[in-house]
């Protein structure tokens, strides 16, 4: 298992710094300019210098290496010296944007909160939803409650989140005025009562995240339980006396959680990154709109760092989901 | 088990459904085909998947014959109206008929989901096919479909259209330019699936007898792929098709919504649904239109694809 996990982390860094390669090649191909939306005023000669100063006079590749320096050197020592205090990184240069001319992993960190508290709350309580539906759906197959859950995750994966989140808008906080349709960062939770504001302005999005997540979740709970209460093993635990409730949570649920808890893992760098339409239309600050602005501002290094980090957890993910297969499932092994 | 013979009787399908006491006597069907169409039918959700949208497309493509309002016509004195018998769907900001604007919308938003699926569906088959079929490209085709599943698609798809829209508008012209850099760019990014699926399917029809029996006879590469190995893929690709249909359209809208699709004054369905969110607060009627239209075509289109997953699986088929 060990050298699996080993073998596959070696095996992901080609895979990374191909897509390293790929996002660095395609914002160098595109033709905008980042001086050219400046005033025209300026004279060439001072354009040239700044274009300089934005780091863009070396050639490609000496640029895409020092990007690489930068990203895997320069910005994990400077995270250690901001936790330890320590002067590792002192001097050397960072990954800066070319918007605000601060680093890019000072913005992040400003705005990864949001996207966790919003995006990471409606991805658990997805999940939280979906299990018990799935397993409710699976064990009592074609029911009324199977055939109304089915329909619900087909709604659920169907209706674009944009499409679902504007509807909640008009219904929830046009019509009825219940919640906020706009998400409001600088709120301060210090009392019960911001909390409670805090706590409103929340669950519109977090709904409709929820919704699109438990709906693939609670399928896939479903399809696995169904796996696993036909097999022989449950017939021999029935048939050896274990009451109906040890049977479903313990023996089929155990089993059936398996593919569950990859499904689930593979989801989560969608968490940091696919929810960049749902900040959109709540205007959540958070990651996904900070690559929106930075896309739309031709803020290339802000791009290829965010772009890469969303990269780097798929790949990231895609190798827990298969360590915890191996892992939760003995008869699996990878030799 | 009257029909698909060729299949015993106990191969139980994937989801595990307790299969429905065997032995009910059927008439068998006339071919392959009239079995999958027999087992679509008794599908509830796909046959209304697909009248549904039979009924959307038929509107489409047929509805501004009978509907003959120009989408672009401004007449701002009847701007924001209602629905009224003269605007069925009301107007927008500019007086601009919103039914008009929906159809012309589906035009190409249908038009998107199609060519980007066709699109996708080459690359994947194609993909799939060679890696299956020629050993030695296996390896490097397989490590590729991987990179590509790695990356983060609906950043790079904005990156790659906000950067590259000017000069493909500039060679093009400004919606054909829009509409060859999205429908590429979809395509592009969606076809890891169908390699996988087909170069899974490919690898274990290589090693049937038909296909030996048809390699001993000294036929080429060429037409084994053509004759053999390709009819025999189809079914997997039917219906990444039909769902590759429904994944264009949501992401053609997503782009469109975020601002970053076609031209302002150009109507898909998700810049519609862009535009009218700025008027929110008033007309939320407005936002209903274009966003039931995308949410029922998909929905549809995704049924259509579980009836027909079901209907060309032949361990399901004749239950």
């Amino acid at each position: 298992m060990l050298t699996f996990t080993l073998r596959r982390l070696l095996l992901s860094i080609p895979t990374l710094l191909a897509i390293s390669l790929v996002i660095f090649l395609i914002l160098e191909l595109a033709p905008g300019d980042p001086v050219a939306s400046m005033p025209l005023t300026i004279p060439p000669e001072v354009r040239e210098k700044i274009r300089e100063s934005l780091g863009l006079g070396a050639p490609f590749h000496v640029r895409y290496l020092l990007w690489l320096k930068a990203f895997f050197v320069t910005e994990p020592l400077h995270a250690l010296d901001a936790l330890l205090g320590t002067d590792f990184a002192a001097g050397s240069q960072r990954i800066l944007s070319f918007q605000s001319r601060s680093p890019v992993f000072d913005i992040i960190a400003e705005r990864l909160p949001q996207t966790l508290t919003v995006v990471g709350m409606a991805y658990l309580i997805g999940v939280l939803i979906a299990v018990p539906i799935g397993i409710i759906s699976a064990y009592r197959q074609y029911s009324w409650f199977d055939q109304i859950g089915t329909l619900i995750a087909m709604l659920g994966y169907s209706v674009p989140t944009f499409f679902t989140g504007v509807l909640l808008i008009v219904v929830f906080s046009v019509h009825l005025g219940w919640f906020p349709s706009i998400y409001d960062t600088t709120l301060v939770v210090d009392s019960w009562d911001s909390f409670l504001l805090q706590v409103r302005q929340m669950t519109l999005p977090v709904a409709v995240l929820a919704l699109y997540n438990a709906a693939q979740i609670s399928r896939f709970m479903r399809a696995s339980m169904l796996d696993n209460l036909h097999q022989d093993y449950v017939r021999t635990a029935r048939a050896k006396g274990m009451g109906e409730r040890v049977v479903v949570f313990v023996h089929v649920l155990r089993n059936s959680m398996i593919p569950v808890v990859t499904v689930v893992a593979l989801g989560v760098p969608g968490v940091f990154g696919g929810a960049i339409i749902t900040e959109q239309v709540f205007k959540v600050n958070g990651l996904g709109q900070l690559l929106i602005t930075a896309i739309y501002g031709n803020d290339v290094p802000m791009v290829q760092t965010l772009t890469f980090i969303f990269a780097i957890l798929i790949v990231l993910f895609n190798l827990v989901a298969d360590v915890l297969y191996g892992l939760l499932d003995p008869r699996i092994r990878y030799d | 088990m009257t029909d698909a013979p060729a299949r015993p009787a106990e191969a139980a399908g994937p989801g595990g459904a307790s299969p429905p006491a065997a032995g009910q006597t059927r008439k068998p069907p006339a071919s392959p085909a009239a079995a999958v169409w027999r087992q679509f039918r008794s599908h509830t959700g796909a046959v209304v998947g697909l009248t549904v949208f039979a009924g959307l497309v038929v509107a489409i493509l047929f509805g501004p014959l009978v509907w003959t309002v120009d989408p672009q016509l401004i007449d701002i004195r009847a701007r924001n109206l209602g629905p009224t018998w003269a605007h069925p769907f009301g107007t927008d900001q500019l007086g601009r008929d919103l039914l008009a604007r929906v159809l012309a919308g589906g035009r190409v938003s249908l038009a998107v989901g199609v060519t980007a699926m066709l699109l996708s569906l080459t690359v994947g088959t194609f993909v799939g096919v060679v890696a299956g079929y020629f050993h030695r490209l296996d390896g490097p085709l397989m490590r590729l479909t991987d990179l590509f599943l790695a990356l983060p698609v609906l950043p790079l798809l904005l990156v790659l259209v906000m950067f590259f829209r000017e000069p493909l508008a500039g060679a093009f012209g400004p919606e054909m330019g829009t509409f060859v850099l999205i429908v590429s760019a979809i395509g592009l990014t969606s076809w890891m699936q169908t390699a996988r699926i087909v170069r899974g399917d490919v690898l274990v029809l290589k090693e049937r007898e038909f296909v030996l029996a048809s390699r001993s006879i000294g036929t080429p590469s060429r037409r084994m792929i053509t004759r053999h190995v390709l009819p025999n893929v189809m079914s997997p690709i039917m219906v990444s098709a039909t769902l590759g249909i429904a994944s264009a359209i949501i992401t053609e809208s997503a782009l469109s919504f975020l601002g970053l699709g076609f031209p302002p004054d150009f109507p898909t369905w998700g810049r519609l649904l862009f535009d009218a969110i700025d008027y929110i607060r008033d007309y939320p009627e407005r936002v209903m239109w274009p966003g039931l239209a995308i949410s029922l075509v998909v929905l549809s289109v995704n049924y259509m694809g579980d009836g027909l997953r079901d209907a060309l699986d032949p361990r399901i088929r004749g239950r």
